[in-house]
C-alpha cells in the first residue's frame, strides 16, 4: 500500500461539472485512478463522464464509499468545501486550487482540530500539483507519464520544479513511490514534517526527496523531525538563493521574513540535521542516485 | 498588498485606535488652509510612500506655523525618497498627510503579524517604540512580548491585559491601551490583513495612548472580498513593471541582473534564477506565468520582459505538464511574431510532447538557441551574453 493514496482509493470530484474539474478528472481517470463520482451542489442525480454528481460530499459518501476527494473550486469557496470534506469523512483531500485567504486556511484547520487524530482528514495543499503513487493513483493534475514507478518519495512546495525532479529521476532510470505537492502558500494543510513522517513508516520507499524554498519555518522543522526520528535518508534542494529579502517571489508564501527563512539558512541547518543537499535544482536526480548508491 | 500611513490610521481609528489629528493634502496651496483646520502650533509634515524609515531620508518635517507647512509640502511633493526599503530609485511623493505634533512621553511597538509556525495571529510589542522591529530583536530582545491570538473566538480583553501591563503602561491608562491593541487585532481579523504595525505607539504628555505611524499589508488572496480595501491600491507606489505584470495575471519581480526569465512555476522560477546565477549571470527579473503557461500568457511575457532595457538575453524555460510542449511553443512562435526580440533567446522546453515542441521551434523562423536541460539553458545564456 502505497503512503496516503492507493489503488483501491475512490476518488471523489469536489467541483466536479466545471471545466478545470472536468478536464482533470478525465486526465485522472484515464490514468487509471479510481474516481467514484462527484460533488456540484445543485446538480446532483446527474450523470458526469459516466460517474454519478451529488449535491454533498456527504451524500457521496454515503453512496460511492469515497474516502478520497480533490477540490477545483474556486478559491472564495474552497474552504468551505475542504471542512465539508472533512465533516463527511473523507480521509486524504487535496486542494488544487491557488489563491485561498490566509485567513480561510487558518480557519479550516482549526475547524479540523474537532476531530481526533485517527478521525482527522489528510489535507495536502493549497496551491499545489497534487499527489501521485505511479502507476496506482493519480490525485492532481501532474503529467502522469514522467513518474516512473519506483521507492522514492518526493515532497515539493512548487508543481513544475517537482515535475523537474521527477523526470530528472526517470532519465536515470530512478523510481518514485509517492510524490506529494504540498503547495507555495504561507499556510497549507501539510507540513513537510507532516509527510515526511509518513514516508519513514511507508515501506515502498527508500529515501526522501524533499523541494523546498525561501520562506517559512517548514524545511527547518521537517529537517529536525528528520534528525531526531528517522532512519531513512533525506535528500532536499532549496530553492531561492538569489531571491530578494522581503518579496514574495510568486508562490504567497515564498517571502524571507525572519532567520532561517532565506534558502542559505535552510541549506545551513539542514546540513546540521544530516540532510543531503543537491547543491542546484539540475542535480536533484543525481543527488538521489547517490544517496541510493551508498545504502545498498 | 501595502497602503499608505494615513490610510491604515483612518482604518484603525475606525476600530477604535486613538490617532493624532491629521489629514491629507495634495498640494502646498491646501496645506496652510489644512494646517489651521487641524488647528494647533506646531505640525509634522509626512510625506505618504509605501515605506518606513521616512524620517532618516527627509520625508518627515516638523513645523511651526501653517506657513512651514505648505514650504515642506512644496519641498516633499513629486519628490521621490530613498529609504534603505525602497530600493536606489526611490518612491515617488504624490500625498502628504499633516498631523498635529505630539508631545511625547514614551514611544512603544505593537505589531501584529501571521506566525507561520503556530499558524495563528501573534501580537508582538515592546517597551522600545520607534525601533525597527528587527533593531528591536537584535538589541533588546528582553523587551519583546508575544501573545497567539486563538482566530476561532479572537483576541480576548485578558490578553490585551496582560500585554498592556506587560509594556508597564499606567493603571488608568491600561483600558486605553487594551482597547487599542483589540482594535488593531480585529481589523487584522476581519479584514483579512496580513501584517498591522503601529510604531510608535505612544503614551503623550497629556495621557493619552496615540497611534503616531501605522502600517498595514493585506492577504491580496482575499482582494476578492475587500472592495474597500482594495481600493486604498496605489499603483504610483509599486515598479510600473510589477503593476503591468500583476494585472496581466503574472507574478513579477523586477531584480539588478540583466538576464531576462520567462518561466512557468513560481519554485522552477527561482531554481532557474539560482541556475543563472551558479553560472555566472545575474537575473534581470523573476517571472512566473503559471503552471499553465498558455500561449495568452506567453505573449504578455515576452511585452513585459522587453519592456526592461536591462535586459540583454531572454530565458525561456517551460516545464510542460498538461499545457503540452507543442502548445507552449507555438504559443512562443506567436509571441515572437507580435513582439520584436533584440536579443538572445535561449529556450529550453521540457515534459509532455518535447519532441513535438521543439520541431515546432526548429521549423519556424524565430532566430533562438536551444537547450535541453536546466543547466544547459543556463549556461547558454551567461555565454550569449559573453557573446
Amino acid at each position: 500500500m502505497a503512503v496516503i493514496i492507493d489503488k483501491n482509493s475512490k476518488i471523489l470530484i469536489q467541483g466536479f461539472t466545471g471545466k478545470m474539474g472536468s478536464f482533470h478528472a478525465d486526465e485522472m481517470i484515464k490514468y487509471g485512478t479510481n474516481v467514484v463520482g462527484g460533488v456540484t451542489p445543485g446538480k446532483g442525480g446527474q450523470k458526469h463522464l459516466d460517474r454519478p454528481v451529488f449535491n454533498t460530499v456527504k451524500d457521496a459518501v454515503k453512496h460511492t464509499g469515497a474516502d478520497a476527494s480533490i477540490l477545483f473550486v474556486p478559491p472564495a469557496f474552497a474552504a468551505d468545501s475542504a471542512m465539508e470534506a472533512a465533516d463527511a469523512g473523507i480521509k486524504t483531500c487535496v486542494a488544487i486550487v491557488d489563491g485561498i485567504p490566509s485567513h480561510d486556511m487558518i480557519r479550516i484547520k482549526r475547524y479540523m482540530r474537532r476531530y481526533s487524530r485517527t478521525q482527522k482528514m489528510t489535507l495536502v495543499g493549497p496551491n499545489c500539483a497534487g499527489i501521485i503513487s505511479p502507476n496506482k493513483c493519480m490525485l492532481g493534475i501532474m503529467p502522469g507519464h514522467i513518474y516512473k514507478e519506483g521507492r522514492v518519495g518526493i515532497i515539493s512546495r512548487s508543481g513544475t520544479l517537482g515535475y523537474e525532479a521527477a523526470q530528472q529521476l526517470k532519465n536515470i532510470g530512478i523510481g518514485i513511490s509517492t510524490s506529494v505537492g504540498i503547495g507555495g502558500d504561507p499556510i497549507n494543510g501539510s507540513s513537510f514534517r507532516d509527510i515526511i513522517e509518513k514516508f519513514e513508516t511507508d515501506n515502498e520507499t527508500d529515501v526522501v526527496l524533499m523541494i523546498g524554498e525561501i520562506g517559512g519555518p517548514q524545511e527547518v522543522a521537517a529537517g529536525q523531525f528528520a534528525k531526531e526520528n528517522m532512519k531513512k535518508p533525506v535528500i532536499a534542494y532549496i530553492a531561492g538563493l538569489t531571491a530578494p529579502k522581503g518579496r514574495v517571489m510568486g508562490h504567497a508564501g515564498a517571502i524571507v521574513s525572519a532567520y532561517g527563512e532565506s534558502a542559505i539558512e535552510k541549506v545551513e541547518i539542514l546540513k546540521e540535521c544530516g540532510v543531503t543537499i543537491s547543491k542546484n535544482p539540475s542535480v536533484m536526480g543525481d543527488t538521489v542516485k547517490t544517496v541510493l548508491g551508498k545504502i545498498k | 498588498m501595502d497602503i499608505h500611513e494615513y490610510q491604515a490610521k483612518e482604518i484603525l481609528s475606525s476600530f477604535g485606535v486613538t490617532i493624532p489629528r491629521g489629514g491629507i493634502v495634495y498640494s502646498p496651496e491646501t496645506a496652510e488652509n489644512k494646517a489651521r483646520e487641524i488647528g494647533g502650533s506646531k505640525w509634522v509634515v509626512k510625506a505618504q510612500i509605501h515605506s518606513g524609515a521616512r524620517g532618516k531620508a527627509g520625508g518627515i518635517i516638523v513645523c511651526n506655523s501653517p506657513l512651514e507647512v505648505a514650504q515642506a509640502t512644496d519641498k516633499l511633493l513629486g519628490k521621490k525618497l530613498v529609504t534603505n526599503q525602497t530600493g536606489p530609485e526611490g518612491k515617488i511623493v504624490n500625498r502628504i498627510y499633516i498631523e498635529e505634533a505630539t508631545d511625547i512621553e514614551k514611544e512603544l511597538y505593537l505589531g501584529l503579524v501571521f506566525d507561520r509556525s503556530s499558524e495563528s495571529i501573534m501580537v508582538v510589542a515592546s517597551t522600545e517604540g520607534g525601533m525597527s522591529v528587527e533593531e528591536i530583536s537584535k538589541e533588546k530582545p528582553e523587551t519583546i512580548i508575544r501573545s497567539k491570538i486563538e482566530v476561532a473566538v479572537g483576541i480576548q480583553n485578558f490578553q490585551a491585559r496582560e500585554l498592556a501591563f506587560g509594556l508597564g503602561i499606567d493603571q488608568e491608562l491600561i483600558r486605553r491601551a487594551s482597547d487599542t491593541i483589540i482594535g488593531c487585532a480585529k481589523a487584522f481579523s476581519e479584514l483579512d490583513a496580513t501584517m498591522v504595525e503601529v510604531n510608535p505607539l505612544v503614551i503623550s504628555k497629556q495621557k493619552q495612548i496615540l497611534a503616531l505611524d501605522c502600517k498595514m499589508s493585506f492577504d491580496n488572496n482575499a482582494m476578492f472580498r475587500r472592495n474597500k480595501v482594495s481600493e486604498l491600491r496605489d499603483k504610483t507606489q509599486e515598479d510600473e513593471k510589477e503593476v503591468f505584470a500583476s494585472d496581466r495575471g503574472l507574478n513579477y519581480v523586477s531584480l539588478e541582473g540583466n538576464i531576462g526569465n520567462i518561466i512557468n512555476g513560481a519554485g522552477l522560477a527561482m531554481a532557474s534564477m539560482d541556475m543563472i546565477k551558479l553560472a555566472g549571470g545575474q537575473p534581470a527579473n523573476f517571472l512566473d506565468v503559471g503552471g499553465g503557461a498558455t500561449p495568452d500568457k506567453i505573449v504578455k511575457a515576452f511585452r513585459l520582459i522587453t519592456m526592461d532595457e536591462k535586459v540583454k538575453v531572454i530565458l525561456v524555460n517551460i516545464f510542460a505538464g498538461i499545457n503540452r510542449c507543442d502548445w507552449v511553443a507555438e504559443g512562443i512562435v506567436q509571441a515572437l511574431d507580435k513582439i520584436e526580440v533584440k536579443v538572445p533567446l535561449v529556450i529550453r522546453l521540457a515534459g509532455t510532447n518535447v519532441e513535438k515542441g521543439n520541431e515546432i521551434l526548429k521549423n519556424s523562423n524565430i532566430n533562438y538557441i536551444a537547450a535541453d536541460t536546466l543547466e544547459e539553458a543556463a549556461n547558454k545564456a551567461v555565454k550569449a551574453l559573453k557573446g
